[in-house]
């Protein structure tokens, strides 16, 4: 039977955020905790960089952006020229509003895929939503520290012990 | 760095909790748990439907029929069947579009605006609100669409498709901007609305008892399982989405007021539209979200969620939009008379005092006067009181576009085209028919996803901070 990692249960997030330092500190890499909501704090102590969302919002927002421009152009200044009340064929401000909404479409696009993209998202199935324990408590009201097998500092016995010394009632191993 | 460093104060220092004085009142009341905020939540979708639940569904519906029998029969014989006509060629129909527009601006103010000025006590409303945008967006869409007349030729002049000579739509055009505007919007409203929902119904998976409800939850919850590394990326892009959502929202109803401020026309052709519309759509909207709120804070037990300050705090938004809004009502009274065109001043005598004068005076005082009843905190949190000046607002807000539509095109340039209109039944069951699609989409949302943002309100509360002793905190010197 293959495992798929060992589990803590943390009954509050100061526990869980303590819990998440020692392991960081212990070198591990292949672990995470999960909580019922972002709890502020976790992302230093688990030693996270900052998110990189942020370049596929602006990777969309430059795609919109052109793309409306362009898209003006070719269509009322190009490809069929509609001469309107002597206005010019091509300006940057009429064009600006539909460019603008454009804009604000595609970056929302890409921040949600960046986030997708990011989180591995979406996934129907995952070893640890099998755990009743798991299920009851991560979305609920508990702080789970889960430390995959595939972690090369992984040792069933120490990792064992670390998580017994943070504080953890309930160490539990997952099966996958 | 490591862990001893940032334990650098003792562990004998204990942290005492914030002096009561000094603690703000809470967002959640009676110190609920955490568990307990999902249990409540979470139960409103659970178990069997509250005894009024089914009826008011069927009022709803029967409602929503019978502007689908409107609409067909509108179809079938032509715009006609409508009161308007020249000079009056925009009536209900714009005035319903920018009214159902408007309510949807308070959803997106306070999810995305407040959320950008960490207003905690957004996260009680901002899911509730939200799908008010998004209901409110699907009703506002009807409007124009079915004005036209033909409508199956929507396709040629919606989404920028050249016609049958090959001429592309002309994108000088309020209008065209108006349909870049308010699909952005409402694709950006559900983005943003269902990122707020996938943790929730990560919940509402694990919950689930049926298998049914278990695939279905879980299918839409996309295999959520509150990874912290997963919430690192989700809170960056649900920040970067407020901060998208808050240029859009202010961009939308500017745009909308486009279609009025950049035609000719005394009544229309101001600068002001702009921010007066954003200020009257967010007043409009928070007026709805109160209207809903109210009576669903009681009937689904949520008091100590949407708290007495919630409402309050609201309140005060009302107070604050409905002030600007009475401002700007003075000074386009001031500039039609500085500006020294006799027919805008012209124009605007005739809305005050001509022949629809009665909407003007309905529009004033249940925009400019019935807000400032707020000043008093006594009404403020008298919810019976404020859910009946909510009712106002929402009544006000309407007739405010209904004046500056129809009483700025029925006296055209030559006097000889002057008219009056009046709706026929047919206006009057599309417009009441279109609170029944409201309402039928707000009614099955709340039984069906959690109405509150779960875990955004387990967020706020003291249980969920790491530095407070009932999040955990033992002792001091933690960063």
């Amino acid at each position: 039977m293959n495992a798929y990692g060992l589990m803590a249960v943390f009954e509050t997030p100061a526990d869980a955020i303590h819990a998440a330092e020692k392991v960081r500190d212990a070198g591990y890499s292949k672990w995470d905790v999960h909580t019922p909501f972002p709890v502020h704090g976790m992302d230093a102590a688990m030693g996270l960089p900052n998110s990189k969302v942020g370049w596929f919002t602006f990777l969309g927002g430059v795609t919109g952006y052109t793309s409306g421009m362009l898209m003006i152009w070719w269509m009322n200044a190009y490809d069929y020229k509609i001469v309107i009340g002597g206005k010019p064929m091509f300006s940057p401000f009429f064009s600006f509003p539909v460019s603008y909404e454009l804009t604000i479409l595609l970056a929302s696009f890409g921040s949600l895929i960046g986030m997708f993209l990011l989180n591995r998202l979406p996934r129907l199935h995952h070893p640890l939503l099998k755990n009743r324990k798991f299920c009851a408590g991560a979305t609920h009201d508990k702080f789970i520290l889960v430390i995959e097998t595939a972690d090369p500092k992984f040792n069933d016995q120490e990792t064992r012990k670390l998580l017994a010394s943070a504080g953890s009632k309930h160490i539990e191993l997952v099966e996958d | 760095m490591s862990a001893a460093a940032e334990h650098s104060v003792p562990s004998s220092v204990k942290i005492a909790p914030p002096p009561v004085e000094l603690e703000r009142q809470p967002l959640v009341l009676h110190n609920r748990s955490i568990g307990w905020i999902s249990d409540h939540i979470a139960g409103i979708c659970e178990g069997d439907a509250p005894k009024w639940w089914l009826p008011a569904l069927i009022f709803s519906v029967s409602l929503l029929t019978m502007m689908g029998a409107c609409i067909a029969y509108l179809i079938v014989s032509g715009v006609g069947v409508w009161g308007l006509n020249q000079p009056v060629a925009w009536a209900w129909d714009i005035t319903n579009f920018v009214f159902w527009i408007g309510i949807g601006h308070a959803g997106t103010l306070i999810s995305a605006i407040l959320f950008l000025l960490r207003q905690k006590w957004r996260t009680s409303v901002n899911r509730a609100a939200e799908a008010m945008t998004l209901f409110a967006v699907a009703c506002a869409g009807i409007f124009p669409l079915i004005h036209v007349g033909r409508i199956w030729y929507a396709l040629w002049w919606l989404p920028p498709i050249p016609n049958n000579y090959d001429i592309w739509p002309q994108f000088r055009s309020p209008l065209l901007w108006d349909v870049f505007a308010v699909s952005t919007y409402g694709t950006v409203s559900l983005l943003f609305w269902y990122t707020g929902l996938i943790p929730d119904l990560a919940t509402m998976r694990d919950r689930a008892t049926s298998k049914v409800k278990k695939f279905l939850y879980g299918f839409f919850a996309f295999g959520w399982t509150g990874s912290n590394r997963h919430w690192s990326n989700y809170e960056k892009a649900y920040l970067l989405l407020a901060g998208l959502s808050t240029p859009l929202v202010l961009s939308v109803h500017s745009i909308v007021s486009f279609d009025f401020a950049v035609s000719q026309l005394p009544g229309w052709h101001t600068t002001i539209f702009p921010p007066y519309f954003v200020a009257g759509a967010v007043f409009s909207g928070f007026g709805m979200v109160l209207t809903l709120l109210i009576p669903l804070r009681t009937l689904c037990k949520l008091e100590d969620i949407v708290t007495v300050r919630h409402v309050e705090l609201m309140c005060k938004v009302i107070l604050a939009t409905g002030s600007i809004v009475g401002y700007a009502y003075g000074m386009e009274f001031f500039i039609a008379w500085y500006g020294g065109n006799p027919y805008e001043l012209a124009a605007f005598k005739n809305r005050a005092f001509g022949p629809y004068w009665w909407s003007y005076w309905w529009m004033i005082s249940c925009n400019v006067i019935c807000p400032h009843l707020f000043w008093f905190k006594k009404l403020r949190e008298n919810m019976v009181f404020v859910f009946i000046v909510s009712i106002f607002v929402n009544i006000g807000m309407w007739f405010e576009r209904f004046v500056i539509i129809v009483t700025s095109l029925h006296r055209d340039y030559l006097p000889s085209s002057w008219g009056y209109f009046r709706p026929t039944w047919v206006d009057v069951c599309t417009f009441v028919g279109s609170f029944g699609l409201f309402m039928t989409l707000f009614l099955l949302f709340m039984r069906y996803l959690p109405m509150i943002a779960i875990s955004e309100v387990k967020g706020v509360t003291p249980q969920a901070d790491a530095h407070h002793p009932l999040g955990g905190a033992k002792h001091g010197g933690h960063h």
